[in-house]
């Protein structure tokens, strides 16, 4: 069974973002990228369901600037077969992107897609969804485990209050949330070898999609600075505090 | 061979998350149980850190000295004892065997050297060879078809997880570095006996032992190199190492100074950052300088090296250089850090102990102000670089 998982590059997980001084955005000048920590989870179960020899071939999509190719060649050293890069310098939004994907989807007839379930930069949490009612096809979102038999999948979904255990239909599309594994590093020789794999770089035009936005972004602001608190002299002050300015008793 | 400029960045990427994420947390751990973990081990396997320099065609990466020297800065991040794991299998461990090597003895060795399967070990220093190296008194005489060696080598980092001593032996009569010869010697022959881990000032983690030679037999192809040729073995493979460890004072130094500096960005007295200061800031900035210096020494000296220049004088100046400004690294770090500098608990007092030892090993700072007034004294003209 052949496996899609598009992965996206963004600002690493470990930088303190800064938000530029106009509101438009965040800053990115300088600043160090990398592939999205849930792509990375989702590159992982690929490659694991293909060392258990569940899936046959491993194919990464990634959407974005020339330097995208980076996160695609660490996801071959991972483990992924091959590469697919559509190029451009646009911000692709989440339903542009999973119209691309559906584009990709049609080109390859993988058995299962699976994705991070959002990317840390805009946390927008909808391109998996979208792309499953774009395909019609059965989704499982926010999965902490994968089962896969020749024509269904078993998927672990953390659900508030517990877990969820569904079965799918394939192909079907999967979302990674945090627990699913612990991503490997990719090996230093693997790293090598992945210069030898194949990327093949197509456009946007290539599916018939226009990355033109169709949101706009008002304002981005830091979260507000959180206020010092008070010391309370007494446990009878505490609880009249409590109950008459904070209200919560 | 030089990673291209895609692969390098991310080769150095993952090499500097797996510094941040897996060793840097495990630090204190290893030091306090002067260990480093099984799985750690398992884990720099996997990676193939021991077969960087190992080249491809032995499974190793091949990597060229820039590249080596990057890789370097990154894994000195962490504590040196993680650095040592593989610092043996990077430097004369394997190097010896690829410069030295019949093909034979490469085909038996490197590849397990490369994959971590092998760790080796180099056994040079001796109770009275010290800086005065080619003062070796362990013998191995000739019998039969092999070699009966007999002595006693002393601080073998590795020594009790080696699977291949390396063992420079006198083999004739010829006075000093003449009449010594290198030898492959795996563990657990019988009279290869291992002392148990020195108690050190510093590197916990790391272990040093002593390693004696009592009537070892080993076979005529144990020999590496010609006999009588050991000594240029081990100073063929001295400059890489050099380089090596002044590659290793530029990443831990880099890695101090990012603490002292996180420290006095956040550290208030008198009512504001201790960065603001200007003796405080002074001492970061003197920091920062040499800390660059250092690394464009090593670099520089690195390229010329691949570019197939000889460099005994760039690889002295670069190992002096780096490892004094190392200890002038830590040493004010511990003074922006202050009393809790001097505690335990922020680990700026074990960063000093552990840079101590740079100073001293792989040639001293006093052997390396000769070897590079040697250099000049008998270089055609002064080596400003052209």
């Amino acid at each position: 069974m052949k496996v899609l998982v598009p992965v996206k590059r963004v600002i690493d997980y470990q930088v303190k973002v800064r938000v530029k001084p106009d509101q438009t955005g965040v800053d990115l000048a300088n600043v160090k990228m990398s592939m999205n920590p849930f792509c990375e989870i989702a590159v992982e179960e690929a490659v694991r369901l293909k060392e258990k020899n569940a899936a046959t071939e491993i194919v990464v999509v990634s959407i974005g600037p020339q330097a995208a190719q980076e996160t695609l060649r660490t996801a071959l050293a991972m483990g992924a077969d091959r590469g697919i890069h559509i190029v451009t310098d646009d911000i692709v939004e989440p339903l542009a992107v999973a119209k691309l994907l559906k584009g990709v989807v049609e080109a390859e007839q993988p058995g299962l897609v699976i994705l991070g379930k959002q990317a840390i930069d805009d946390d927008s949490n909808q391109t998996g969804q979208m792309l499953a009612a774009l395909l019609g096809w059965p989704q499982a979102t926010f999965a902490s485990k994968v089962e896969l038999a020749p024509d269904a999948a078993t998927v672990t979904r953390e659900v508030d209050g517990g877990l969820q255990t569904l079965r799918l239909a394939l192909p079907a599309i999967v979302t990674t949330d945090l627990r699913l594994n612990e991503p490997r590093y990719a090996s230093l020789p693997n790293i090598m070898k992945a210069k030898k794999k194949e990327i093949a770089a197509k456009a946007p035009a290539d599916f018939g999609v226009s990355t033109a936005p169709r949101l706009k972004v008002v304002k981005v602001t830091e979260p507000p600075k959180r206020q010092a608190g008070i010391k309370v002299k007494s446990v009878q002050e505490l609880v009249d505090k409590l109950k008459n300015e904070a209200g919560v008793l | 061979m030089p990673l291209d400029a895609e692969t390098r960045p991310i080769f150095l990427d993952t090499l500097r998350r797996f510094v941040a994420e897996t060793l840097i947390p495990l630090e204190r751990q290893v030091a306090e149980t002067d260990e480093v973990p099984e799985a750690v081990w398992a884990q720099m396997r996997e990676l193939g850190l021991f077969g960087l320099t190992v080249p491809e065609a032995h499974g190793g990466m091949g990597l060229c000295m820039e590249d080596e020297v990057r890789a370097v800065f990154e894994l000195a991040r962490a504590s040196p004892a993680f650095r040592s794991v593989v610092g043996t299998n990077l430097g004369i461990g394997s190097q010896g065997l690829v410069m030295f090597g019949t093909p034979l003895q490469q085909a038996r060795w490197l590849s397990g050297i490369a994959s971590g399967a092998i760790v080796t070990a180099f056994a040079l220093t001796e109770a009275e060879a010290g800086s005065d190296s080619a003062a070796v008194t362990t013998r191995a005489r000739r019998e039969g078809a092999g070699w009966v060696l007999n002595g006693a080598k002393r601080y073998i980092t590795n020594a009790d997880r080696a699977h291949l001593f390396t063992v420079m032996a006198r083999t004739g009569e010829a006075p000093g570095a003449r009449g010594i010869s290198a030898f492959l010697v795996p563990a657990g022959l019988p009279g290869l006996q291992i002392g148990p881990p020195e108690r050190k000032m510093g590197q916990q983690g790391a272990h040093i032992c002593e390693v004696w030679f009592d009537d070892v037999l080993v076979p005529d192809d144990a020999l590496l190199g010609a006999e009588g040729a050991g000594f240029r073995v081990a100073m063929a493979t001295l400059e890489k190492g050099r380089l090596h460890i002044a590659a290793l004072c530029v990443g831990a130094a880099s890695r101090i100074l990012e603490e002292a500096v996180a420290w006095a960005r956040t550290r208030i007295q008198f009512g504001r950052p201790i960065i603001e200061h200007q003796l405080v800031a002074g001492m970061l900035a003197e920091s920062q300088a040499e800390l660059l210096a250092g690394r464009a020494m090593v670099l520089e000296a690195a390229r010329a090296r691949d570019a197939g220049a000889p460099i005994p004088l760039e690889a002295s100046a670069a190992k002096l250089f780096c490892s004094e400004m190392v200890g002038r690294v830590a040493d004010r770090a511990v003074q922006v850090f202050g009393g809790a500098g001097y505690v335990a608990d922020t680990g700026i007092e074990r960063w000093y102990r552990d840079v101590r030892i740079f100073r001293i090993y792989e040639g001293t700072s006093e052997i390396q102000k000769l070897v590079i007034a040697r250099e000049l004294a008998r270089a055609p003209q002064p080596s400003f670089n052209s």
